[in-house]
């Protein structure tokens, strides 16, 4: 079943601009899917739509079969959105604020202090229950904010940048809390800057770019369209020049790194067996480039171009 | 029985509402005591000693009434327009738009926190009162519909105020200018027979006064206005309000983009 059908969706706002020029989007029932685009792509604006937070100028947007413009409270229902402001009040404590947003979802009040405790403790945020908002750090609010989009236990959440400001260590907890919740049937959509955060959570991508998708197919396909990656290879003794290696195109970082440009025609194996003939131990390895990153600059260099 | 959805979400942002003003109970509830307690003192015993009597009443009780309802006007507005701005202005207001509460639910929940505060001001403002003059309410019944139904109305007013600011500066603009002045020359000092023939017939104009005598009334039982005429403008009025509130939340006016 589809969690959300977008079809010609375009939003002009009153100073002439035109944000979505059109866009058309299906997002399956559990699917992880990653909603990427540069700044001022659009991605907000189309997220704010199916939020109901903005007006759209044309088009329909569904969720789970339900329309937007006929049966917006059912579609509303179905989401749980975490927006890329900060948007809650700063001066409530934070299980209010849980409590509340139950409490609007008509999640009764006992139960809506229930949930409230389970997703401040999944969140780690359970000690700081009775503290003001304004309190927490950015990263508790973003993980307030998530545990918030989660108490009336949506079907499809929207994450808008939600990892934006959060360590690394907390980034990672939160990855495997999202996966956890995916994997509990949550449709989950993400968009999101770091994009080895989209390559390691989403099956699924679409690229948006001047209010157009540009690109919309699984993870695994857009990545195998790579022509060529670049390593870097730590040595476990110094070199003093570039060493030959056949056809593969070869750089020296500094006496112990070297980078080479390996195409999909060529292959990782035979460089190996390259670099030992050559009398060269690899100590580790690790792409230049993260390689969604590699082919996002592609893709919205071609789509600017065109 | 489980209570239904919309219900919930009433009582939800009535209780947010209430526990708002709650919390700052120093700046919400006890103003208003301290400022009657003022008039009465100044008005009421210093300057009104040397009035005398007003429509057969002393001017201490005369004034009674109007003090009353000046606090529950006051509050009822300036809570609905401050908390729904801030909601605005801290964009919380999407922690709503982005739920399955429908805009008379909104509007109700935000109006009813604005009568919460207008009723419990008014009953501290009648304490303080009585502490100063001797009265009994004429009637129960007008002066509690009266009551409600003027908290209920300038509820709405502050929340279109609400809707439509956009800085701070637009929240205090109206009350400064408009409703103050309104308030004040309602009749809640003054019986408006004193007036010349045209300052009667212009305050007549003014939706204030019809509140003030209805209430004065109510409490006193003396009117300078017909109590079915002022009944039938407050109600006309808040039909009037309600309908424009939901006409501006329909279209996400001020709220949506």
């Amino acid at each position: 079943m589809s969690a959300l059908s977008i079809k010609n969706l375009h939003k002009s706002y009153s100073n002439g601009f035109t944000a979505l020029k059109g866009i058309d989007l299906e997002v399956e029932e559990g699917d992880f899917f990653a909603l990427l685009g540069p700044n001022g792509a659009g991605k907000s604006t189309a997220i704010g739509i199916i939020a109901s937070l903005i007006n759209k100028s044309d088009g329909t947007v569904s969720v789970f079969g339900h329309d937007l413009d006929s049966d917006p409270e059912a579609v509303k229902s179905y989401i749980g959105l975490v927006p890329q402001e900060f948007n809650f009040n700063q001066y409530e404590p934070v299980e209010e604020i849980l409590v509340n947003q139950a409490g609007y979802q008509g999640v009764p009040r006992r139960e809506a202090f229930r949930r409230a405790e389970i997703y401040l403790k999944k969140t780690g945020l359970w000690d700081k229950r009775r503290v003001n908002a304004r309190m927490l750090s950015g990263g508790m609010k973003r993980r307030m904010m998530i545990a918030r989009a989660l108490v009336h236990h949506p079907k499809l959440l929207i994450l808008d940048e939600p990892t934006a400001g959060v360590d690394i260590e907390n980034r990672h907890s939160m990855w495997d809390f999202l996966r956890e919740i995916n994997d509990n049937g949550t449709t989950i959509i993400l968009t999101t800057h770091y994009l080895e955060e989209a390559e390691s959570l989403c099956r699924k991508i679409a690229i948006i770019n001047q209010g157009e998708i540009i690109e919309n197919t699984t993870m695994s396909g857009l990545l195998n369209r790579l022509h060529c990656e670049v390593f870097l290879f730590d040595l476990k003794e110094p070199v003093s020049e570039v060493p030959n290696l056949g056809d593969y195109a070869v750089k020296l970082i500094d006496e112990c790194t070297i980078e080479v440009e390996v195409s999909r025609e060529q292959g990782i194996n035979p460089l190996f067996t390259t670099l030992s003939n050559r009398g060269l131990e690899v100590v580790s390895m690790r792409n230049k480039q993260n390689r969604l990153e590699q082919l996002f600059v592609e893709l919205i260099q071609q789509s600017g171009e065109a | 029985m489980a209570m239904p959805r919309y219900a919930i979400a009433y009582q939800t942002i009535l209780t947010k509402e209430i526990l708002r003003f709650s919390r700052i109970w120093i700046q919400t509830l006890i103003p208003p005591a301290i400022t009657t307690a003022l008039y009465f003192l100044i008005f009421g015993q210093l300057i009104g000693g040397r009035i005398g009597q007003m429509d057969g009443l002393d001017y201490n009780q005369f004034i009674v009434p109007g003090l009353i309802l000046m606090s529950v006007i006051t509050n009822s507005y300036s809570n609905v327009v401050s908390s729904f701005f801030s909601c605005k202005y801290q964009r919380h207001i999407e922690e709503l738009l982005i739920s399955p509460v429908p805009n008379w639910v909104i509007l109700a929940g935000y109006v009813s926190g604005g009568v919460v505060r207008g009723v419990m001001v008014g009953i501290i403002v009648t304490l303080v009162a009585k502490f100063f003059a001797d009265f009994t309410i004429h009637s129960y019944l007008l002066t509690v519909t009266v009551f409600v139904l003027t908290s209920i109305l300038f509820a709405l007013c502050g929340f279109i105020n609400a809707v439509y600011a956009k800085t701070f500066d637009d929240i205090s603009i109206i009350p400064t200018f408009i409703l103050t002045p309104l308030t004040y020359l309602g009749g809640i000092f003054y019986s408006i027979k004193l007036l010349p023939d045209f300052w009667q017939q212009l305050s007549l104009f003014n939706p204030v006064l019809y509140m003030i005598n209805a209430f004065r009334y109510g409490v006193l039982g003396i009117s300078d206005i017909d109590i079915a005429t002022a009944l039938t403008i407050i109600i006309s009025f808040i039909v009037a309000l309600v309908i424009f509130s939901l006409y501006l939340l329909d279209r996400g006016i001020g709220i949506k983009q």
